[in-house]
């Protein structure tokens, strides 16, 4: 039985390059056919709006990598209510379940590992 | 206890200087590290190209040497390292740069090497952040 990986992904997607690269993990889990999830929180949330222009910022669109999950086998996806409240985000382009306090608490206990970026 | 370490985090970021101190007390206390993975800024510290002044810690150069001395697995993640500039010779000829700054005893792979680290160790510890 392997081991469950929780990633929890907390920067902005135009921040820096970290917010691919917590992506990149979860995307390279799910080629392995591992349990991986991923949590988006605080600032994190933010890779989640719909409608955004990277190329504004000559950025690459991480929206097209983030839809990738399910295709990996990454289905456990889950973002933070009140972060996601916090930031007005009422729509999001990825199907993820919202998770108040206790959710979270819940998810985080139930995974293997953590790992947080 | 088997322990795989990922540091993320910049040579100068306190949690980088913390990860070595983790691998060496682990180490003396007699557990095993079945590998050391290396990812986002935390590639910088595997560059053999950074030069500390003397009278100041030169991170890099301490984590080559416990890789060496306790023959430990240091990996380096290639996409990370690329993107930063650490390269070592296979891919500084393959990209036609000037220099490789990453020899022996580090090894560049990909993020299945983080995986497979997670798997085969008891707990997975992150150093990131401050």
């Amino acid at each position: 039985m392997s081991r469950s990986l929780l990633i929890i992904s907390r920067q902005a997607p135009w921040s820096g390059p970290t917010a691919r690269e917590a992506l990149d993990i979860a995307l390279a889990g799910g080629a392995f056919d591992l349990p991986i999830a991923m949590l988006f929180l605080d600032d994190g949330v933010l890779q989640l709006a719909p409608g955004q222009k990277p190329q504004n910022v000559q950025q690459k669109d991480l929206t097209a990598n983030l839809q990738a999950l399910p295709m990996f086998g990454v289905e456990s996806l889950y973002a933070c209510s009140l972060s996601l409240q916090q930031r007005g985000l009422t729509d999001t382009s990825l199907a993820v379940e919202h998770l108040d306090d206790a959710g979270l608490r819940d998810l985080i206990s139930r995974y293997d590992q953590v790992i947080t970026f | 206890m088997k322990f795989a370490i990922a540091l993320f985090s910049s040579p100068s970021a306190p949690s980088s200087r913390r990860a070595l101190r983790f691998a060496e007390a682990a180490l003396d206390g007699g557990h095993d590290i079945v590998r050391l993975f290396f990812y986002g800024d935390g590639v910088h510290s595997a560059s053999a190209n950074v030069v500390s002044p003397q009278d100041e810690t030169d991170v890099a150069r301490q984590w080559r040497e416990l890789i060496s001395t306790r023959q430990l697995d240091g990996v380096v993640c290639i996409a990370a390292a690329l993107r930063r500039g650490v390269l070592d010779e296979a891919e500084a000829l393959r990209y036609r740069r000037q220099a490789a700054n990453l020899p022996a005893p580090w090894v560049l792979s990909g993020l299945g090497q983080l995986h497979e680290a997670a798997q085969l160790a008891d707990r997975l510890i992150c150093f990131g952040g401050d």
